[in-house]
């Protein structure tokens, strides 16, 4: 939880966006985030943002359950309460793989949503500040991290040289919290844009 | 970009000498295998001439099948990313005549030859002793089964030809403008899924069931003619992929990227799955319900626990290389852009689907006595040799991309 400066650079074209990227990647500033208003196919390449480990956690959520599966029931008809059914074996492994799959599906899939919620920050009750309304709307904006040493001045105008149609600084919290907008005044300054 | 393939010598030299081993075993096993002798299973070198000519002709006419099934599929669902390649899909499918036709030879002189010992039904007497094989006999008899094997193959030929025009036509008549263009891609749609319809009630039900599964006439399973059709898709996938990395390798197909690749390759996997399920749910059934009628098929496979049979091994391996090696190396991303190991696992799945339909036809034909030897090796060696000769055929006589298709631009941009 903390506040931080940003720069935030509006563009209405995706054609100028791309080239912005770049150039601001290579003028060495830090992008925070590109909000856009529809999935935009290779920004996330053009941003550097690095490979998901969301598929490695979809594995491990996967085996486990597998493995969660098989030992109970294994468990169970063999040890615990053996049963016979139908002159089968204790563990008649065909029987059991249904029920295997089923379950390997519901914790990679119900781990993977949690896992996708907190690796983008999202939940019920989370919020995070909006630096511009209009980012939902028809406008791609980019955000620039600002450091000590950042100077806002020049990269309003770096951004605006690389074809931003609206540029402005914003001091806001950069992670998420849980609780309501209109209560949490301090978390960032410029009320009249974002919400 | 509007070039034709040059066939290299050494594609000439193996694709010929491949044809050569299979028609060289194919006289060796005439003479050796007295394929005229006693057809009651008595014999069974006879038997086994015909029972493999049987699995390698079906094997790979339908694998050579799924590439026009492919670029059905892919019509039908407006797909544009598989435009880059389509001709070698289109290269692939160019075959089915001539399989067909090899095919349509072997089954009707195992038909009209007569040979029980591949399918009992064929043993008039017996079928009229038999009150299950007479009740299936307006089914199985050999009228019905000549007249629908050949307007199967005819169909498929037919409207596999028809749709191989349709894309060549654009070749020489340029850049198609929206209205043409609309109209093109509509024409592709009516004749894809009438290929579709036809696909599926031959493939997707009647064809495996009349070809495959009547050589056990008693045994029969809702789930064979879906598992024999995920299987040959599987392997039609992976023969388009060693295609596609070979004409790469070459430096041709210049539109093909990673991308292409990886969706091919998510195609194998995604089948290799489908068809574990299909063997699952198959074998989980009748395992569970016990039936004597119905275990008879698996038992012939892997026999009791007191007794193994004779095809254990091969019903097992079955498993791990069609299903344990595919979701293990298939699963990363990594992989399935990587021209070594995705050659490396379409050669090991289209393998494992010939020894799965090794398994499915041996068993009831050559029964106890299976052999792995020169002549099983060596008539898929052939039919290997004669689809690069077609394969190769087709893209030398055509150029490579199909550069006035509406949806190139769609499959050059292509982004997984």
């Amino acid at each position: 939880m903390s506040v931080k400066k940003f720069v935030v650079g509006c563009f209405d074209d995706e054609k100028v966006l791309f080239p912005a990227i770049k150039n601001v990647r290579r003028a060495g500033y830090k992008i925070h985030d590109v909000y856009t208003p529809f999935p935009v196919h290779g920004l996330d390449h053009a941003i550097g943002i690095r490979e998901t480990s969301l598929h490695t956690a979809g594995f491990i959520f996967g085996i486990t359950g597998t493995a969660t599966a098989l030992g109970c029931m294994g468990w169970i008809f063999t040890s615990d309460w053996p049963l016979n059914i139908g002159g089968k074996p204790h563990f008649p492994l065909p029987a059991f793989i249904p029920i295997t799959f089923e379950t390997t599906v519901l914790f990679a899939s119900v781990g993977m949503v949690m896992t996708f919620c907190y690796l983008c920050q999202m939940m019920p009750g989370v919020k995070k500040h909006h630096f511009h309304p209009r980012a939902t709307d028809d406008l791609f904006v980019m955000v620039i991290e600002c450091t000590e040493k950042t100077n806002e001045t020049e990269v309003t105008s770096f951004l605006q040289t690389n074809g931003a149609i609206e540029v402005n600084v914003q001091e806001a919290e950069a992670g998420w919290w849980f609780g309501r907008y209109d209560k949490q005044q301090k978390l960032y300054r410029h009320e009249e844009v974002g919400y | 970009m509007n070039n034709h393939f040059v066939i290299p010598g050494g594609f000439k030299k193996w694709s010929a000498g491949l044809m050569i081993v299979g028609a060289l075993s194919l006289l060796v096993g005439i003479f050796v295998l007295h394929p005229g002798g006693s057809s009651h299973g008595d014999d069974v070198n006879s038997t086994r001439f015909w029972a493999v000519l049987l699995q390698n002709s079906i094997f790979w006419l339908l694998l050579v099948n799924t590439g026009m099934f492919f670029i059905c599929i892919t019509t039908l669902a407006m797909g544009g990313w598989q435009v880059a390649f389509r001709r070698v899909t289109e290269a692939i499918s160019s075959l089915v005549p001539i399989m067909g036709l090899l095919t349509l030879i072997v089954i009707l002189c195992i038909v009209l030859g007569h040979r029980i010992d591949i399918y009992p039904w064929l043993d008039k007497e017996h079928v009229a002793s038999d009150k299950i094989l007479s009740g299936k006999s307006g089914f199985l008899n050999p009228t019905f089964y000549t007249v629908a094997s050949v307007l199967t193959i005819g169909l498929w030929a037919f409207i596999g030809r028809k749709m191989r025009q349709m894309s060549l036509e654009t070749d020489e008549k340029g850049p198609m403008d929206y209205e043409t263009g609309k109209a093109w891609v509509w024409k592709n749609v009516t004749w894809g899924s009438a290929f579709i319809v036809v696909f599926g009630l031959t493939v997707g039900s009647t064809t495996p069931w009349l070809w495959l599964m009547s050589i056990d006439p008693h045994w029969f399973s809702t789930m064979y003619s879906w598992y024999t059709f995920a299987s040959t898709f599987v392997s039609g996938v992976s023969l388009i992929v060693l295609f596609v990395i070979y004409l790469k390798n070459r430096g041709e197909l210049e539109y093909v990227t990673e991308e292409h690749l990886h969706d091919l390759g998510k195609f194998m996997f995604a089948f290799s799955i489908f068809w574990t399920y299909l063997w699952f749910s198959q074998y989980m059934l009748i395992w569970y319900s016990n039936q004597p009628e119905e275990t008879i098929y698996f038992i012939q496979r892997i026999g009791t626990s007191e007794h193994a049979g004779p095809y254990k091994g091969i019903f097992f391996f079955n498993l791990i290389v069609n299903f344990v090696c595919p979701i293990l190396i298939l699963m990363k991303k990594s992989v399935k852009r990587n021209y070594t190991l995705m050659t490396f696992m379409a050669v090991l799945i289209i393998f494992g689907h010939w020894i799965d339909f090794y398994q499915m036809v041996m068993p009831g034909t050559v029964k106890g006595n299976p052999k792995m030897s020169w002549y099983e090796f060596g008539i898929p060696l052939g039919y290997i040799g004669l689809i690069m000769w077609g394969v190769g055929r087709y893209l030398s006589k055509h150029p490579m991309v199909p550069r006035n298709h509406p949806f190139l631009k769609e499959s050059i941009i292509h982004h997984t």
